[in-house]
């Protein structure tokens, strides 16, 4: 019988293992998310993270060996990027008749997120190639990283900072905008969509179909527009 | 299902391919989805066929972000230097940016005569 820490070793070093980690992890989170009667700050995806970084700071493992498992998981994003099509096309004539207050607030709020941002982390001394890699953290992860190297920012810090930003507008969304008297599904949907990307998305699925179809087409939106306008933005600021 | 996923990663691939061939700086997944958006509008009986599927994927589409996510620790030593300026600078950001585009959806929408709609 192989010692445990032999089994251990061959595991840790395999996709198998880091693959259903996060599996499990994910459902643990669902499972707490579900159980606390769906609670916006009981967030099934910052569970999981934080789950797995206290589980590789434990064992020792680096995130490069944890990826090499679990970026069959990561890789499904292209796929369910493309699947947003649908929802889109399901809620096209909504879509279609909101155009003009939709393009208003994908331009407010995009511009909102890079200007506040930007304006805030130099207010707290942040500078140089960490300020810059806020600028696209609303944006969805695969774009962000493009705009994070087009405009001199740190790629890796970037990612981290868009899955934050996509916590934290889950967690928030819900208590904000009802706070603010936004009632109407379809502009509480997009704005979480535009400013918190696709974990945003997530959350609005799970309050209201329509909130979730204009989240994700925020998100899509925010995507092509952060790719076109963070360059500009960071012209005219830095 | 597998076909629908299928036509999915297809899709994809066709956004990445267009991307390289006009060097677009648009992700090939955008691209793919809105040219799959296009192929739905003209075809509905397609969309009709995928969307269960469709669903099924964007139900789970936060466990999708979790190995990125967990890329945090790379950045753990480094969080008691730059992580409450970030901090502050995300939560403050993505709580304006919120604010503001729902309350210019609002606004706008208002503008133009048009009722809030709302559920039930």
């Amino acid at each position: 019988m192989s010692d445990i820490l032999d089994i251990w070793s061959y595991l840790a070093e395999g996709q198998l293992l880091w693959l259903s980690a996060t599996i499990i992890a994910y459902l643990i989170g669902d499972g707490l998310f579900r159980l606390s009667g769906a609670k916006p700050y009981v967030n099934p995806v910052l569970i999981s993270m934080f789950l797995l970084s206290v589980l590789l700071t434990a064992t020792g493992t680096s995130y490069r060996t944890y990826f090499e498992g679990a970026q069959f998981i990561h890789f499904m994003l292209g796929p369910a990027t493309v699947a947003l099509a649908v929802p889109l096309w399901q809620n096209w004539t909504k879509v279609k008749s909101a155009a003009i207050p939709l393009l208003a607030a994908l331009f407010v709020g995009s511009v909102v997120a890079m200007g506040s941002a930007t304006a805030i982390g130099a207010a707290m001394g942040l500078r140089g190639d960490v300020l810059l890699s806020l600028v696209p953290k609303s944006a969805t992860s695969p774009v962000a990283i493009g705009v994070s190297e087009a405009i001199g920012g740190l790629p890796t810090l970037t990612v981290a900072l868009v899955l934050i930003t996509g916590v934290i507008g889950a967690v928030v969304t819900t208590p904000l905008l009802n706070a603010l008297g936004i009632r109407d599904f379809r502009g509480r949907g997009f704005a979480t969509g535009v400013a918190a990307h696709g974990i945003g998305t997530a959350r609005a699925f799970h309050c209201h179909g329509t909130a979730g179809a204009f989240a994700g087409i925020g998100m899509v939106l925010n995507a092509i527009l952060t790719a076109l306008v963070a360059p500009l933005f960071v012209q005219l600021f830095f | 299902m597998i076909f629908h996923l299928g036509l999915f990663l297809g899709f994809q691939l066709l956004g990445e391919v267009i991307a390289r061939i006009f060097t677009l700086r648009l992700p090939g997944p955008v691209i793919g989805m809105m040219l799959l958006a296009a192929l739905l509008l003209a075809r509905p009986a397609v969309g009709e066929k995928i969307k269960g599927t469709a669903s099924h994927v964007l139900s789970y589409l936060s466990l999708l972000y979790v190995p990125a996510g967990v890329g945090i620790v790379q950045y753990l030593d480094q969080v008691s230097e730059i992580g409450p300026a970030l901090a502050v600078a995300l939560i403050g950001s993505t709580v304006l940016s919120i604010g503001a585009g729902a309350l210019t959806f609002k606004y706008v929408n208002r503008l133009r005569g048009e009722a809030d709609e709302t559920p039930l």
